[in-house]
């Protein structure tokens, strides 16, 4: 079965032939609007009960005891699941065949590694009897103390950091640049640990048919889910039908299947029912990824001319004590300073935490802002602007590597948003702007960059003899537009009105459109309709070009255009037909073709591929009192092509808005004998609200990128964090004249 | 959640016959009761729903001059009202600074003064807490607590009263009505909070079974209607509790301060009350050199109880601005960032 949308509303806008660029509002806008977009948890199959998990208080021990007898005589329960009547795996939770396979807690034994970790799990008749049941189990544990924080533990060199690059790492001689210097910074900046805090929780409805199984949940990535959900339970992946069309927001968290949702389908193996788990707030903090705590040290040295001459960043972090994901903060380096020496490495340690994992550009978020920031404090020790600090040290090339950039519009992004900010009358020293209300003033800016990622992906296309067509992809929206901008590149594959074309995706059981995230979707799933659309095209040219009866008999598979529903002679555009005619005449219901998005290798090897931005922020601080606002925000990015520039903006706003979050509010504060968080609830877990966000300007920079793919798409979901965050420290410190090391910046680090 | 009894009683002694058994809660607006009952704080066994009780749900004018506050009345609405605005702007002020659009429509007037405090160990119950369970010690003493109290704390107790409403209500000689099994009786908001000392789960003055069943403000309070502020300072611009809040009310004339009252928020297990700051201010020259010793002397006796020394010194300051913006006067309008630093800077378009 395929999901149904009605994704057909019309667009308000006048097109030129193209739906590619257009700013069309969401398609899914008035069923989320109007309550009908029906997300995981809204699901309710006939007989289904409810599944609460019991987690533990402890950060690191051992189950002792759990009153199942109170829990099992509490009215409405139907079976409390623990390691004893846990139905058997096919596969071991903990085995790690490779490195994106993520060690999951599914009641293997009686330990815990840290809190908020799944113990039991009480199946009840309702929602209410669960959670009492899973209070009543009033656990008893054996306790070990916690290792909590980045001092908690012994640090060692992790063998791969990110997605596995190299934890060390450099070009040149760093002790030489330094000492070669004519001046030198070198600071230490801490930022803390940060949950995803998707609005939506994670939530799975399963119901199993003999085998086969069919769950609702949102995941970020639906083939890989199926793949681990499949391999987990030891049946075919086919048998596993997920729907995912809509997801209240990923941010990483939902790019793995989690513990706690394949706790539910085992729940629903144990009892024998359809089931449902959702997450409650609290227990999103540990089972569902976070990302690490670091401490970064940069030194760097600059020549009498503002020139670097030594890049050195440091970065300590964190992973759990049973798997690895380090969060690659030092790579930030790589990409966006010339400098003839560079220096990157990593040191971890192990902690009584969950285990972190990828959120908002993870490494170039947590790095982005140390980097900015130690450039900025570099300028300043040089007596130079922030802007013309970093145009002395712009990347021709990356500096790392030394590979050419396929594109790099990062000096007309400075040009656009410098301009539009009014960077020009900034002065030079801190603390010397005062708005008429007698506020500290400040400007500070930032460079933001994150790479133009691809992964693998798969489209099919059908055209049918009423002339329609359809395109399906397992394609997932988080909210970031994938409904619209998928429908547009379709539209655009097959020649076709965006109203013409039937779009399917969300759903397991379509071509496998690889994964959300690494804000490379757009370009990998996009990349595949695109040649799905062209295959489809080359089949019904082939159809109209060998038939004597066609007006492009003989026109050859390259001498047609397809638009507007019809194909074209190219060297003759009076001549052309209908696909319907062509299909019809042909006896054909519908014809089909298939598309593979994937990074070219060649390519790869070439070039270093990256999107680029430029922010400016203004903060006012109340200079007795320490509190801050950002009061503007101004973001030029060139990230390739835009599909819809209406999505983009959104986008990209969300990213800077990220970034603000990042320097002045997101902190898991955790107590640091416990280990537990004690502000695991959006009351206290502080993001910014609207009135922290007055004014966001977000500038397209245009940019064509021949080498990354053929449609010429970077990716836009994650880069606005980069950049804003560091922008946002810097125009503090030239507000107060303090350097904020440590994030986010509080009230009592400038009250002074 | 455990399984409670809900009961809807018709009239209030109905009410205070229910909730006088044992193990019964009033429920109000419910934002915090909720909260705390699906956490596993409180497990009523027994709610008493009295968020329908026609009766507690009125603005009234007092012969008197003063005015009642139904213990319903919902927490936005009360701000909204002109008439209160008008007379009590910092009160209104305090309370459109508080929590969020859609909680302030629910939370009523008596569910404010009895909100529980935000210290997280409370809400933790893994964690010992005094004021959760009596004896069990506070985990808080040597937690997280940059943000616990700096004044009137005790060993056994750390933790703040989080109400931004209650700070110009104490200032302004609020007195709470209420009504239990021996009849009416008045207690002033000062006297009705408590603080810690050996007890800190003794909160308040009510005793089973009271209910609040109104609030009532002087006539006196509306004197000061023309030079009366309330100051917040938080972590974001909206939707945060205090770090430190004052509340500063003032009669000016001919350069003299005539009457004054202050109240600081965000400091001690209640409202806080500064009336030997208030003996400073009272027949002096109203500058900054009187606010300036009126800071001191409201802060004279406090000391951190964790990594909050901070907090003292912000007050100080607090104390200051919020008496030089009494001193300035009332604005026209309210601001559109309610009791916010940056009230009156451009871009503060949106009230969140
Ligand atoms: C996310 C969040 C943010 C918040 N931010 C702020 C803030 O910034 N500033 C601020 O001041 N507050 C804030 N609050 C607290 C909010 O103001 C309170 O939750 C609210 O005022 C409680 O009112 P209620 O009617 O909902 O009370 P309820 O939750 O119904 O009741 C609270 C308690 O009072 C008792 N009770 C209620 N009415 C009576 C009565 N008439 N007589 C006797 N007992 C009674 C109940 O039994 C219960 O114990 C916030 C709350 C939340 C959840
Ligand atoms: S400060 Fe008070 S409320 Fe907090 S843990 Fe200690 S006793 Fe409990």
């Amino acid at each position: 079965m395929t999901l149904e949308l009605s994704l057909n509303q019309q667009p308000a806008h006048a097109r030129q032939g193209s739906s590619i660029g257009q700013p069309l509002t969401r398609r899914d806008g008035f069923l989320k609007v109007t309550g009908a977009a029906r997300y995981a948890a809204d699901n309710h199959p006939p007989g289904m009960l409810y599944a609460v998990l019991a987690v533990s208080s402890i950060a690191r021990g051992r189950v002792a005891a759990l009153d199942i007898e109170a829990a099992k005589a509490h009215q409405g329960v139907v079976e409390v699941m623990t390691p004893k009547n846990r139905p058997a795996l096919a596969a071991d939770p903990d085995a790690k065949d490779h490195p994106f396979m993520f060690r999951l807690d599914l009641l293997q034994n009686d330990q815990v590694r840290y809190p908020n970790q799944s113990i039991a799990v009480v199946i009840a008749e309702t929602l209410e009897a669960a959670t009492e049941g899973a209070a009543l189990l009033s656990p008893r544990y054996e306790v070990l103390p916690a290792r909590v924080g980045l001092d908690g533990a012994e640090s060692f060199v992790p063998r791969g950091v990110g997605v596995g690059g190299p934890a060390v790492q450099h070009k040149g001689d760093v002790e030489a640049g330094l000492k070669s210097a004519k001046t030198r910074i070198e600071a230490t900046y801490e930022t803390p640990a940060q949950y995803h805090n998707a609005m939506e929780p994670h939530a799975i409805v399963v119901a199993w048919d003999g085998d086969t199984l069919s769950i609702d949940t949102p995941s970020q990535g639906l083939a890989m889910a199926q793949g681990r959900i499949a391999g987990l339970f030891g049946i075919a992946p086919e048998n596993v039908h997920i729907r995912s069309p809509f997801l209240g927001g990923g941010f990483g968290s939902k790019g793995m299947i989690s513990g706690p949702q394949v706790l539910g389908i085992l729940a629903a193996r144990l009892v024998g029912r359809p089931v449902k788990l959702v997450l409650r707030r609290e227990q999103m903090y540990g089972p569902v990824g976070h990302r690490a705590p670091t401490r970064q040290t940069l030194r760097m040295g600059m020549d009498g001319e503002g020139r670097l001459t030594a890049l050195d960043h440091h970065a300590k972090t964190a992973s759990s004590t049973f798997d690895d994901f380090f969060e690659p903060a030092a790579d930030a380096s790589h990409t966006l300073y010339a400098s003839p020496a560079i220096a990157t490495s990593h040191d971890a340690v192990r902690l009584d935490t969950g285990t972190p994992l990828f959120m908002r550009a993870p490494g170039e978020a947590t790095g982005s802002i140390a980097l900015e920031s130690a450039i900025d404090e570099a300028a300043h020790a040089c007596g130079m602007d922030p802007l013309e600090f970093r145009l002395r040290n712009y990347a021709e090339v990356e500096p790392m590597t030394g590979k050419p950039f396929s594109s790099k519009a990062l000096r007309e992004c400075y040009r656009q948003a410098a301009e539009t900010f009014g960077w020009a009358s900034r002065p030079l020293q801190p603390r010397l702007m005062r708005d008429a209300d007698g506020f500290l003033t400040g400007w500070g800016m930032g460079t933001a960059t994150f790479p133009a990622l691809m992964f693998q992906a798969e489209a099919r296309a059908v055209l049918r003899a009423d002339g329609s067509g359809l395109m399906e992809t397992g394609a997932q929206d988080m909210g970031q537009g994938a409904w619209t901008a998928f429908a547009q590149i379709a539209a655009d594959g097959l020649g076709l009105d965006i109203d013409q074309v039937d779009f399917r995706a969300g759903s397991s059981d379509l071509p496998n459109a690889g994964i959300a995230g690494g804000s490379g979707h757009t370009a990998t799933a996009g990349m595949a309709i695109h040649n799905a659309g062209a295959a489809v095209i080359a089949r019904l040219a082939d159809l109209a070009t060998g038939n004597e009866a066609s007006p492009l008999f003989g026109a050859g598979n390259e001498g047609v255009l397809a638009r507007g529903g019809r194909l074209y002679r190219r060297d003759d555009e009076s001549r052309g037909e209908s696909y319907a005619e062509i299909l019809t005449r042909a006896g054909l219901s519908e014809i089909e073709g298939h598309g593979k998005g994937a990074p070219d290798p060649a390519s790869q090897e070439t070039y270093a591929k990256h999107a680029h931005g430029a922010v400016f922020a203004e903060v006012k601080v109340d200079p007795d009192f320490g509190q801050i606002r950002v009061t503007r925000l101004v973001g030029a990015f060139a990230a390739g092509r835009i599909i819809n520039p209406r999505l983009v903006r959104s986008q990209y706003y969300g990213g800077m808005i990220w970034g603000v979050s990042f320097a002045l509010n997101e902190e898991a504060i955790t107590d640091r004998r416990s280990g537990r968080i004690q502000n695991a609830n959006l009351a206290e877990y502080h993001v910014p609200v609207n009135a922290d966000v007055p004014s966001v300007e977000a500038l397209l920079v245009h940019e064509d990128d021949p080498h990354v793919n053929a449609l010429g798409i970077k990716g836009v979901g994650e880069i606005g964090i980069t950049g804003t965050a560091g922008a946002v420290a810097n125009a503090v410190w030239h507000a107060t004249g303090v350097r904020p090391r440590r994030f986010p910046i509080r009230i009592e680090d400038l009250l002074g | 959640m455990r399984d409670f009894d809900y009961i809807r009683p018709a009239t209030i002694p109905d009410a205070i016959a229910a909730a006088a058994e044992p193990g019964s809660a009033y429920l109000a607006g419910g934002t915090n009761l909720l909260d705390l009952m699906k956490g596993g704080i409180t497990s009523p066994e027994r709610i008493v729903d009295i968020s329908r009780l026609p009766e507690l749900n009125r603005i009234e004018r007092l012969d008197d001059g003063g005015l009642r506050i139904g213990a319903l009345v919902r927490n936005a609405d009360l701000a909204y009202d002109p008439a209160f605005a008008k007379s009590y702007p910092a009160v209104a002020e305090a309370l459109l600074s508080g929590a969020s659009a859609q909680l302030r429509n629910a939370a009523t007037v008596g569910g404010n003064l009895l909100q529980r405090t935000r210290c997280s160990y409370f809400y933790d119950t893994a964690s010992a807490c005094n004021r959760r369970e009596p004896g069990a010690g506070c985990d808080a003493l040597e937690g997280e607590n940059r943000l616990h109290a700096v004044l009137g704390w005790s060993d056994a107790c750390i933790a703040t009263h989080p109400s931004d409403f209650c700070v110009p209500l104490v200032a302004l000689d609020a007195v709470v009505e209420i009504e239990g099994k021996k009849g009416r009786r008045h207690v002033t908001l000062e006297e009705f909070h408590r603080l810690p000392g050996e007890t800190p789960q003794r909160e308040n003055a009510l005793e089973p079974g009271d209910l609040i069943v109104a609030v009532r403000l002087p006539a006196e309070a509306a004197s000061f209607s023309a030079n009366a502020r309330y100051l917040k300072v938080r972590e974001r611009t909206s939707y945060a509790f205090a770090v430190v809040s004052a509340a500063a009310a003032l009669v000016v004339d001919g350069g003299k301060i005539r009457a004054a009252r202050l109240a600081l928020g965000g400091v001690a297990a209640k409202p806080w009350r500064a009336r030997t700051a208030e003996a400073v201010l009272l027949g002096a020259n109203a500058n900054e050199v009187t606010f300036a010793s009126a800071a001191e002397a409201a802060l004279a006796d406090a000391s951190p109880s964790g990594d909050n020394a901070f907090k003292i010194e912000l007050a100080r300051r607090i104390v200051v601005r919020a008496l030089m913006s009494a001193q300035a006067g009332t604005p026209e309008r309210l601001p559109a960032l309610p009791a916010s630093p940056f009230s009156n800077i451009p871009g503060a378009r949106h009230d969140a």
